[in-house]
């Protein structure tokens, strides 16, 4: 039965592979335009009507959700994949508790932005100002992506210069942390009763809005799949840039990296002050659309989830953990009558695939080259443990 | 801040912490002992005592057992809880060894996929308490499955009294029994790694493992030794837990897990008596906090705790290491 996997995933492995060289084969200009039609069919994927395609679809099935709905929670999950790869995939620092600068981001927005907020109330009564005010959105954007920055640093400062696995279990803490701080500080945060009426784009959601409402979700996929392809880019130039490098070379070794002048400590925060600042997005992002959020949202088992995105997907590379998110998020929106399964089986696929295939379903080339050494210098000396 | 409640109070609070902190020692053991041999934290024992309390739930639903049975049956239930549940868990303990770890040990592979690994496995075992086995099992044993996912109480088997008081320190028959049963469990295993034959190669792997190997010890049987070593204790732990809380669910593990975790830690990972000592420490800080502040900041304690610990003394109380304990 193992066997037969086995065989089926080298098949599927080296079909991947020749895709993946025509494609370098191709000269730039069909590159780039292919590349251009895949990101407009991105933007016109919530319209999706194309004959044999429909069944895609999340409302083809009877009592499927929204579809355009399904489409933004994938585009969220994958900005966090993203994020959590720079993390996990390229500097290889295991964050259990990512979901905590989810939180981050999404509370800062609500904190800031909302009316119903203790933190606009009390700035309100503070400076005299009318009862609608609030933060703007737009500035929101900023004060998310540097709270959840900031909390990144502050998490990290302390704890990457333990051993790995540590840090993971440090992580996981710090993750129910900002779930139980969120449920207890009712004095900021309203505690379990959640924050409403946060604002998006056109300000807090209100009957007026034109593009930003709660029915109509298009918008907010347009919104996201933009964060997200910018972001992609970003995090592309990044990994080929110096700071990148770095990465892979600690993740490989960190020895020797310090050996050639690679301060390790730096560089981690570098990395896990980015990816949580990518996080924090992500949730500032989720935050706007819903308008509502409570504690329970942010459970550590979701972070467990993200992480599985990632190694499933493939750590290291963009696409894979890009796909890993997809699966995750739209699998159990199409197919009801797995969604009830699907914990256990993200739970089975991460055990099966760090098992048979640790470098993930979709690898990068430098990080399946890496176990391979590792698994052959196993074979030269079996007496390590 | 109620600083005048710990004061007036403070022996109360110190047997309620104990009692509490004997149980996260016991699954402490576990952590410890799988990581002074492999140097891996084995993120899937939370779900080992998981296992042990479905266990012994499972045993006293079979038996039928009422609330407050007369002494003697009592005595019985127990005993033939603790054997069900050390059973169970070590079972549990030792096919996460062989499916798991087994396989990517011979690959050599980096620890934070034995992590990997051992998180995914932790979370297909709490889905299968929590959706597999109610699905299947849930009509014929509702009581001890239901719907899924939910807070399943056990029978009271010893009613909890004060056995006597000291001062205004009420001593419950419950917590003393807590206690000391796992303080004796500790003693046999501390003497059972640094007396016996068994214990001496364990030790010695902990030390050096291909030293070891030339010397003659069978590396793999003493891994599968310390797994279902940590195994048993999760059990007792978990009989102890049905005893003194009467309850259990499929995600009990997770922060009982990460507590235990830092109770090792706070010891000294690796370190036998490092983890009961870690333990009540845990205990005793996490009762006093709740008193001080409020209970629902307990589990915030404990976790800044573990982040204190590892900024100024990453090797905890008593230092690392099972192979410094020499015979």
């Amino acid at each position: 039965m193992i066997d037969k996997i086995r065989d089926l995933d080298r098949k599927r492995t080296n079909a991947l592979h020749s895709v993946g060289d025509r494609w370098r084969a191709l000269p730039k200009w069909q590159r780039a335009l292919s590349f251009v039609a895949f990101v407009i069919f991105l933007y016109y994927l919530p319209l999706l009507g194309i004959p044999g395609l429909t069944w895609l679809r999340t409302d083809s099935i009877s009592g499927g959700s929204n579809w355009a709905g399904v489409l933004f929670t994938c585009a969220v999950y994958v900005l966090v994949a993203i994020g959590l790869n720079v993390v996990i995939g390229l500097a290889g620092l295991l964050d259990l508790g990512y979901i905590g600068f989810f939180a981050i981001g999404a509370y800062a927005v609500a904190l800031f932005g909302s009316v119903n907020s203790p933190v606009v109330k009390w700035i309100q009564a503070e400076f005299n100002l009318p009862t609608t005010w609030a933060v703007a959105w737009a500035i929101c954007v900023f004060i998310a992506l540097v709270m959840s920055l900031i909390s990144g640093v502050i998490l990290g400062w302390p704890t990457l210069r333990l051993r790995g696995d540590y840090l993971a279990i440090v992580t996981l803490g710090f993750g129910e942390i900002i779930r139980i701080v969120a449920r207890n500080l009712e004095g900021v945060t309203r505690g379990p009763q959640g924050i409403s009426a946060i604002p998006g784009p056109e300000g807090p959601p209100s009957p007026d809005n034109q593009v930003f409402g709660l029915v109509d979700v298009k918008p907010w996929y347009w919104l996201a799949i933009t964060v997200v392809l910018l972001m992609v880019f970003a995090v592309r130039r990044l990994e080929n840039s110096r700071v990148g490098r770095s990465w892979l070379a600690i993740r490989e070794d960190e020895d020797a990296a310090a050996v050639m002048g690679v301060y390790p400590f730096k560089f981690k925060l570098w990395a896990f002050a980015i990816g949580a600042a990518l996080g924090g997005f992500a949730g500032f992002l989720f935050a706007s659309r819903y308008a509502f959020i409570d504690p329970t949202q942010f459970n550590v088992n979701l972070s467990i989830l993200f992480v599985a995105m990632v190694v499933v997907g493939g750590s290291g590379n963009m696409v894979g953990v890009s796909v890993g998110a997809v699966l995750l998020a739209y699998l159990p929106e199409r197919f009801r009558e797995v969604a009830d399964y699907r914990w256990l089986a993200f739970g089975l696929a991460m055990v099966l695939v760090m098992i048979l295939r640790p470098q993930g379903l979709i690898p990068s080339t430098r990080r399946a080259r890496e176990l391979k050494d590792r698994a052959a210098e196993a074979e030269e000396a079996p007496a390590h443990v | 801040m109620n600083f005048a409640d710990l004061f007036s109070h403070i022996g109360q609070h110190t047997v309620d912490g104990l009692s509490k902190g004997a149980i996260y020692a016991l699954i402490a053991l576990g952590y410890t002992l799988v990581y002074g041999v492999l140097r891996l934290i084995n993120f899937a024992h939370s779900e080992v005592f998981m296992v042990g309390t479905f266990a012994v739930l499972g045993l006293w639903t079979a038996l039928g057992v009422e609330n407050n049975p007369p002494l003697g049956q009592a005595v019985l239930f127990l005993v033939l809880g603790l054997i069900v549940a050390a059973i169970a868990s070590g079972g549990t303990a030792l096919a996460i060894e062989r499916v798991a770890y087994r396989p990517l040990r011979r690959k050599n592979a980096p620890p934070l996929i034995f992590l990997i690994t051992a998180i995914g496995l932790s979370l297909v075992l709490v889905e299968v308490f929590g959706l597999v086995l109610p699905k299947l099992l849930g009509d014929l044993v509702p009581s001890m499955f239901g719907r899924g996912r939910i807070i399943l109480g056990m029978p009271t088997i010893i009613e909890q009294k004060t056995l006597f008081t000291i001062g205004n320190t009420e001593i419950n028959n419950v917590q003393l029994i807590v206690i000391v049963s796992a303080v004796a469990m500790m003693a046999v295993l501390d003497w059972f790694i640094n007396r016996t034959r068994y214990g001496r190669g364990v030790r010695a792997v902990a030390q050096n493992p291909e030293t070891a190997a030339l010397m003659g010890v069978n590396q793999e049987r003493v891994i599968m030794l310390i797994f279902v070593l940590g195994g048993i204790m999760a059990g007792a732990a978990a009989l102890l837990w049905g005893m003194r809380f009467g309850f259990t669910q499929n995600s009990i593990g997770f922060v009982l897990g990460l507590k235990a975790f830092t109770a090792a830690v706070l010891g000294g990972i690796g370190n036998l008596r490092g983890a009961l000592l870690g333990g009540l420490f845990l205990g005793i800080v996490e009762v006093y906090g709740a008193t001080i502040f409020a209970s629902n900041w307990e589990d915030v304690i404990a976790f800044v705790v573990l982040v204190i610990v590892l900024m100024f003394r990453p090797t905890g109380i008593l230092g690392e290491s099972l192979g410094r304990a020499r015979a």
